[in-house]
């Protein structure tokens, strides 16, 4: 029997901001616990929350990038539950009026085929606070309580593993590009938690929807439900029911668990918060918000490969991270080869600075110098294996192309006179080589033009020898 | 001259003029809660060493001299408002231990002023009772008859004021917990529009319906105190950016001219023949003075028992919800959080406090929210428009502060639907949040106990409301008048 | 308008709110909030349709401050107040992992 997988997901992202969503506090990672707290985010009495203007703008943006509705008016309600983790047993959140309605994410799976993923909602709350378990206690940091999170949540309109992981790459290459969201996993500013069930091919109506949590990378989401989809099949062969419930993913031995069933099911008596007013977001202010729109990154992808003449790889890969990519737009202004400086960018630099474990943001090497490295071989000046130490020395010094050649004495040697010299000292100096070529081994040549380069100490303009060497082969 | 019976005006004037310094004020006060406040009961918190180092430093620096409206003068701060280094504890056990590690907007405001931070006064536990019974440290004795209750919840506050163990002091309405305990102990209480006065350090029983605001021993005293407090806080979403008039300037205008309605659903059977007596005799006193009397209906006025005990108790119990014994106060264990929670909720919370958070809970939950919540809301609506459509027709609105004048100790403890019933002239006031003061108008003859006149006006017309309060008040005596005690 | 049976499920709400409750308390309780409740119904009487609630007493929109750091309270104010505290966190009895 042919079985249907439908994948939802509920992704929590960090916002980024200076400080938290209803207070000042600072929102950095790492810092010693509790100490970036106050009395509004620990839920002292008398405390009361005010809304950070940024999160709300970011939170418009990101509803923009992603095509969706955004509401005119919009406000916050309580969702309440006790946990320690909560410093007033409740939440602020969004129920009826979110900021943002629909949307879309669009996919390209492996096969090249394109997938349009729908949205539900975006909305925005505040987070809540770390917990660590010893044991017989646990120990709560309300660092985190406060910071401001999106909730984004997705149609259930993924069918398999591969398009979730899909999904969850694009989204956070488009909330990254607008400076919405770092979207670190590691450092939990995104999560996910997956809706998943399957039905058997042709069946209207949903199987029972499993919850999957705690999976702390996108590749991990991917491995969840690979895991989990042929689970709850088999099940079904087996003639089980699959009940509705919550399961715990754990990377490590790979398997999701049931997690403890709740008591009671949450009973969240949203109402409206009253300590804060609606968001009226106006004409005005979506038009400013609307100026800060980034060329999505599927679009700029698309823009390299018709102004640069690139092929999609080359601009998959530079486009893979915004400030590479403004780096390339940068250096490709003063050249007239964009093919080559990819190829500079995409082998050589950033190989040079995974080495140096460096980012592209604290490059030795200025756009426009690369680009200067790029004509000096395109113009003859120097060969491309010079080009190569030139651009080492350019990565360690922050020196100039140019000068470098200059003090160095690196220039090529075009001059055919001084070219003879050296082809006519490298014929004389091999015999064997001269007479294997006659003998129709071509292969041969390549020897003298060896002797040739060593002779002249890489100097040579590789072409002008490889030139005259056969002219002066066929000729005697 | 006993310095402890004087208003802010009377000390005001002889401080500035060096003739007095906030020491002697301070200890005069002081002196008289040491004397009292056995019998009387009004304060949980006082460190008299405290508050003399206070007076000293104002003395010092001159502020009464350099004009600082509250120079000196000692103010008594109702137990459930942050002020940094004090215990906060809503009269709850549920807070015992607990330091506030920050002031109130209000607090700043009044250290601003000069004022001589007093001690913390008894109340119902969470601002949540009518009569300072609720309070886990004890009931206030009314300083009128110490068999009776002050009001509540700022009963305390009313019964320091009243006694004079303060000149001034903050109380917290919700649902007329500054107005009704002030008409029971004979003094002058205003709640501000919703908005006027900052929230932030407020302990909060009722989000949208909580104000903070002044119990003095006089109008003039309360227009003074009212322009301190009030005023715009960015720490607080619902404080309205509005200019603060004033309000002195609005006394000795009189009130010719100026419309007074008589609302009929305010002055039905089942209240206290003397109580009535008394309204009604100022309202014609009003009348001899200028003002025109216009009888009017407020329709829904038969409803606000009902939309405020939905509304502030659904509120309540979400606001409630924090005390749990994670970050601060008491706790009991337990051997999961849960039943940590259930543990230390259920030592920490009185009956009346839990009895609201159950029944606001449940006006939330599933199934029920439509029904109750929703709908209170929606006739909460009906309410506020009630006084719109009214305050086209008049400037002012009169009618009875309480019902009744002030019961004795325990006689409505056992029925807290009869205590909820009492409030009907003050709580529709909260839902509308519009701007109400009480002011005495008389005394039932035996015993002698006050009785109180409210006043309300629209949003933000507090200026009309102490200008028609201080009119009657300058025209009669009742403000001069004090317990024996 | 429908309307449900007038009464609390004491044991379900209090537990709700995490409120332990004795047997006598949840007695006495359970009368008294039947009388509440019973007082409350008047609402049905009222005609609310095409009113609006009064979701806030204030009419007041987008009340926003500037994203930036205000200064945190001392650690020291923060965990004297913590009933029990290790390791600069604030310690309950072991959470046992919830859904």
């Amino acid at each position: 029997m042919q079985y249907e997988t439908v994948i939802g997901l509920e992704v929590h992202v960090q916002v980024k901001t200076a400080s938290k969503m209803f207070c000042g506090c600072a929102v950095d990672f790492g810092a010693p616990p509790n100490t970036q707290v106050c009395p509004v985010c620990l839920g002292y009495p008398g405390s009361l929350p005010v809304m950070n203007e940024e999160a709300v703008r970011k939170t418009v943006l990101a509803g923009l990038m992603l095509g969706c509705d955004i509401a005119r008016l919009s406000k916050w309600d309580r969702k309440n539950y006790f946990y320690p983790d909560m410093p007033k047993n409740y939440q602020i959140s969004q129920y009826d009026l979110p900021l943002c309605r629909g949307g879309v994410v669009d996919i390209k799976l492996d096969d090249g085929e394109t997938r349009r993923i729908r949205l539900t909602r975006i909305h925005l709350e505040e987070d809540v606070a770390k917990n660590s378990h010893f044991e017989t206690t646990s120990g709560v940091d309300f660092n985190r309580a406060g910071l401001p999170l999106m909730e984004i949540v997705s149609e259930p309109d993924l069918h398999s593993p591969d398009e979730a992981f899909a999904y969850l790459t694009a989204l956070k290459e488009i909330l990254v590009s607008g400076g919405v969201s770092d979207c670190d996993m590691e450092k939990g500013q995104l999560r996910c938690d997956c809706n998943v069930s399957v039905r058997p091919a042709g069946q209207k109506e949903l199987g029972a929807k499993v919850e999957i949590k705690n999976m702390n990378t996108i590749s991990g989401v991917r491995r969840a439900l690979a895991y989990e989809v042929p689970r709850q099949i088999a099940a079904l062969e087996k003639g089980e029911k699959i009940s509705q419930e919550t399961r715990r993913w754990d990377d490590a031995p790979g398997v999701t668990s049931v997690m403890r069933v709740k008591e009671y099911a949450h009973d969240y008596r949203y109402f409206p918060e009253p300590d804060l007013v609606p968001v009226s977001v106006t004409d005005g202010m979506l038009a400013g918000i609307q100026k800060l729109l980034p060329e999505l990154p599927e679009a700029k992808r698309e823009r390299f490969v018709k102004q640069y003449g690139l092929p999609e790889y080359d601009a998959g890969v530079l486009v893979a991270d915004m400030a590479l990519a403004a780096y390339y737009e940068q250096a490709v202004i003063r050249s007239k080869n964009p093919k080559a400086v990819s190829n500079w960018v995409m082998t050589e630099l950033l190989g040079k600075l995974a080495e140096a474990k460096q980012t592209i943001t604290h490059c030795p090497i200025a756009p426009q110098q690369l680009a200067e490295l790029v004509a000096l071989i395109d113009g003859g000046q120097i060969s491309g294996k010079i080009g190569k130490d030139v651009f080492a020395e350019m990565f360690a010094s922050g020196k100039s192309p140019s000068l470098i050649v200059k003090e160095k004495g690196l220039m090529q040697v075009s001059d055919t006179a001084a070219i003879e010299a050296f082809v006519d000292e490298a014929i004389a100096s091999n015999p064997k080589s001269v007479a294997d070529f006659k003998a129709g081994n071509q292969a041969a040549i390549n020897f003298l033009k060896g002797h040739v380069m060593k002779l002249s100490h890489g100097k040579v303009n590789p072409r002008l020898v490889g030139e005259i060497l056969l002219s002066k082969l066929r000729s005697s | 001259m006993m310095l402890h019976t004087q208003t802010i005006h009377e000390l005001r004037a002889r401080l500035r003029r060096g003739e007095l310094s906030a020491r002697e004020v301070t200890q005069a006060v002081l002196d008289r809660i040491a004397g009292l406040d056995g019998k009387i009961k009004a304060y949980n918190w006082l460190n008299a060493d405290d508050a003399l180092t206070q007076a000293e430093a104002i003395d010092r620096a001159g502020s009464a001299k350099d004009g600082k409206p509250l120079a000196g003068v000692p103010i008594a701060i109702k137990d459930l408002i942050n002020v940094k280094g004090q215990p906060c504890t809503c009269a709850s056990k549920i807070l015992r231990g607990y330091i506030a590690p920050y002031d109130a907007f209000v607090i700043g405001q009044l250290r601003r002023a000069g004022a001589i931070l007093l001690g913390r006064t008894n109340m119902d536990e969470f601002a949540m009772g009518s009569s300072t019974e609720n309070s886990s440290w004890g009931v206030t004795r009314n300083p009128w008859d110490l068999e009776r209750i002050p009001g509540g919840s700022s009963g305390g506050s009313a019964a320091a004021v009243a006694a004079d163990e303060a000149i001034a002091a903050l109380g917290s309405d919700t649902g007329g917990s500054i107005r009704q305990p002030a008409a029971l102990c004979g003094c002058v209480g205003l709640k501000p529009t919703y908005g006027r006065v900052s929230r932030y350090g407020l302990v909060a029983f009722a989000s949208s319906l909580d104000q903070i605001g002044p119990l003095t021993k006089d109008v003039e005293d309360c227009a003074v105190l009212l322009g301190v407090l009030a005023g715009h806080d960015v720490k607080d979403s619902t404080s309205v950016a509005q200019a603060v008039p004033n309000y002195t300037q609005s006394l000795g205008k009189g009130v010719k001219g100026l419309r007074v309605g008589m609302p009929k659903e305010y002055f039905i059977a089942g209240m206290d023949r003397e109580v009535e007596a008394a309204v009604r005799g100022a309202i014609q006193k009003l009348q001899s003075l200028g003002a025109e009397v216009v009888e009017l209906s407020l329709p829904h006025t038969e409803y606000a028992v009902a939309v405020y005990y939905l509304i502030a108790t659904a509120e309540a119990s979400a606001n409630l919800a924090r005390f749990d014994g994670v970050r601060y106060g008491l706790r009991v264990d337990g051997d999961d959080p849960i039943e940590m929670y259930l543990r230390t909720r259920g030592a920490g919370f009185g009956p009346e406090v839990k009895r609201r958070i159950i029944l606001g809970t449940y006006a939330l939950s599933a199934g029920y929210y439509d029904a109750y919540y929703l709908r209170a809301q929606k006739a909460r609506t009906l309410i506020r428009r009630d006084f719109e459509k009214a305050f086209e027709k008049c400037d002012v609105i009169v009618t009875p502060t309480s019902p009744t004048a002030a019961f004795k100790v325990g006689e409505k403890a056992d029925d807290p639907l009869q205590m909820y019933l009492s409030d009907v002239f003050t709580l529709s006031v909260n839902l509308a949040g519009i701007c109400g003061v009480s002011i005495p108008c008389g005394f039932t003859t035996n015993p002698k106990l006050p009785i109180g006149l409210q006043i309300l006006g629209k949003s933000f017309g507090e200026e009309t409301i102490l200008r028609a309060a201080h009119a009657y008040e300058q025209a009669m005596d009742w403000h001069k008048q004090r317990p024996t005690l | 308008m429908p309307q449900k049976p007038i009464g609390i499920d004491i044991r379900y709400v209090s537990y709700l709110a995490r409120l332990q409750l004795t047997k006598a308390e949840a007695a006495q309780f359970s009368a008294q909030l039947k009388d509440i409740l019973k007082a409350v119904e008047k609402l049905n009487e009222l005609d609310v349709t095409n009113v609006e609630p009064t979701a806030h007493a204030v009419p007041l929109t987008n009340v926003l401050r500037k994203d930036e750091v205000q200064p945190s309270i001392a650690s020291a104010d923060v965990m004297r107040n913590a009933p029990q505290q290790a390791r600069g966190l604030f310690i309950v009895p072991k959470i046992v992992e919830q859904g």
